[in-house]
């Protein structure tokens, strides 16, 4: 049914313990960078805004698309909250989902956990941000240039997180499929979701930037006039 | 709404394993799937072993097996990737019911489902026995960043009324005859995504003045269970110093 967090939820055994606890260890150290990075970008405001970001995230992945009849997927996110609220308070809502997800939900094994949150969280947000950022002067030209960026940065963050799982495949895979073969079916299958997610990112920052094009993180010039210079200047990122 | 404190894997009890601290569960939830992934996968007697261990946890915990087996369906879209690997794995190939299985694939297959069950029954062990305060506080014993704490506990008080949020628009949606098939059709539930995002936001703007007004400083007030004993730890651990003692001699004998 739920075509889309198939290939990326990885469980358990999926690769060895050593490149478990390395990419464990990788996605800690960028997480707490991320945590400092989102207080520069929210300071107070904080862990109020990204905490209902955060639910937003988990709500939206319990949402179910239509593909073709009989199947139906759901968004990841990785590329729309990048282009929402920017890359490092992306990056943590999207930890503290599969987190969440992995404790309470049993959904990614434990021992995946560090693997998934470098595939979705890091890798798909980071990705996701920096195509959006490359092309953030088409963005701003005109409405369908916000929309190709959203699409294009959606559909190259899917792609590149499931090579992310290849890249942890080859390192530490423990089932018996050669690495050729996975990073054939990977990408394949993901290219596929990947359009899937790049139409609707694109058509949910649409629906965005038609209420409140203040909300876009891409599409701000400034700092946000509303929090004072209190902790000096030059706080936004 | 249920305020949320409480989540669907949860199984309300007072047993020796819900009474212990959340810390020292997920440290020996984690300890313990980490040694059945060491385990190598030809040692096949030790994944027994694993399921028993659970079992015994399990009898502890007063949760029934078809309780569990129920949820740890949730395993099952992985099953899928699981049954692709004998038909595209590499040579040596061998003939079964009329199939060419590589056996590379077929134990590695094993190995996916295999480790991947006995994982998702552990989380799940987890989540049935340690309700959602206490595992965001044993989290914040583990040295978890604060910020990151905050933000979880913010978005579990809010997960339900955000999806209400999402229920009832899908709710209004499908009032006025929407039925998308297929992807170009999703239009309308994008646009729903877009204003629920605006939704959630502004909610947000509004929890933060609220908090403010009751006397917000930036992090959360301590309260809860008192940190664990030793002796909790020695009991949780006795499930992973098991499991390590399978992981070793597996790994000995092939």
């Amino acid at each position: 049914m739920t075509t889309t967090d198939v290939a990326m939820h990885m469980s358990d055994g999926i690769v060895n313990a050593p490149t478990s606890l390395i990419f464990g260890v990788i996605s800690v150290l960028f997480v707490g960078l991320a945590a400092v990075r989102a207080r520069a970008d929210l300071d107070d405001r904080t862990a109020p805004m990204a905490g209902l970001v955060t639910t937003f995230v988990f709500a939206v992945q319990m949402i179910n698309f239509p593909i073709l009849p009989g199947a139906s997927g759901h968004l990841l996110g990785g590329a729309l909250v990048a282009i929402l609220v920017g890359p490092w308070v992306g990056t943590l809502c999207i930890t503290i989902v599969l987190v969440v997800q992995a404790l309470l939900f049993a959904d990614g094994g434990l021992t995946a956990l560090g693997t998934n949150v470098f595939n979705m969280a890091i890798i798909g947000v980071v990705v996701g941000w920096a195509v959006a950022r490359a092309m953030r002067g088409l963005a701003r030209r005109s409405r369908g240039g916000l929309l190709a960026t959203a699409f294009v940065a959606a559909f190259v963050n899917t792609v590149v997180a499931s090579l992310g799982f290849v890249l942890e495949y080859a390192i530490g895979g423990a089932a018996g499929a050669t690495t050729g073969t996975v990073f054939v079916l990977m990408v394949g299958f993901h290219a596929l979701i990947g359009i899937g997610e790049g139409v609707i990112t694109a058509a949910t920052v649409g629906a965005v930037a038609a209420v409140r094009p203040d909300l876009v993180h891409l599409l701000r010039t400034a700092p946000r006039v509303e929090q004072p210079v209190a902790r000096g200047e030059g706080t936004q990122a | 709404m249920g305020a949320g404190h409480s989540h669907p894997l949860y199984l309300p009890g007072a047993s020796v394993v819900h009474r212990l601290p959340a810390e020292v569960k997920i440290v020996a939830a984690f300890l313990t799937v980490l040694c059945v992934v060491a385990t190598p996968r030809e040692a096949f007697w030790a994944f027994g072993g694993y399921l028993l261990l659970l079992a015994a946890v399990w009898v502890a915990a007063r949760i029934p097996p078809g309780w569990m087996a129920r949820r740890a369906l949730i395993e099952a879209p992985f099953v899928v990737l699981a049954i692709l690997l004998p038909f595209t794995g590499p040579d040596p190939r061998f003939d079964w019911a009329g199939m060419s299985l590589s056996q590379a694939g077929v134990l590695g297959a094993w190995n996916i489902l295999a480790k991947g069950t006995l994982g998702v029954l552990t989380s799940l062990t987890l989540a049935a026995t340690t309700p959602m305060r206490d595992l965001l506080l044993g989290l914040q014993r583990l040295r978890a960043p604060a910020l990151v704490l905050t933000i979880a506990t913010l978005m579990l008080r809010y997960a339900d009324v955000i999806a209400g949020e999402a229920r009832r628009m899908r709710l209004a949606r499908i009032a006025r005859g929407h039925d998308p098939r297929f992807l170009w059709q999703a239009g309308a539930t994008a646009r729903g995504i877009g204003s629920l995002f605006v939704r959630s936001y502004e909610r947000g703007e509004r929890v933060h003045l609220a908090m403010l007004s009751r006397g917000w400083t930036g992090t959360m007030p301590t309260t809860g269970a008192p940190a664990a004993a030793r002796t909790q730890w020695i009991a949780a651990l006795a499930v992973p110093a098991v499991a390590a003692a399978l992981a070793v001699t597996g790994m000995m004998t092939t």
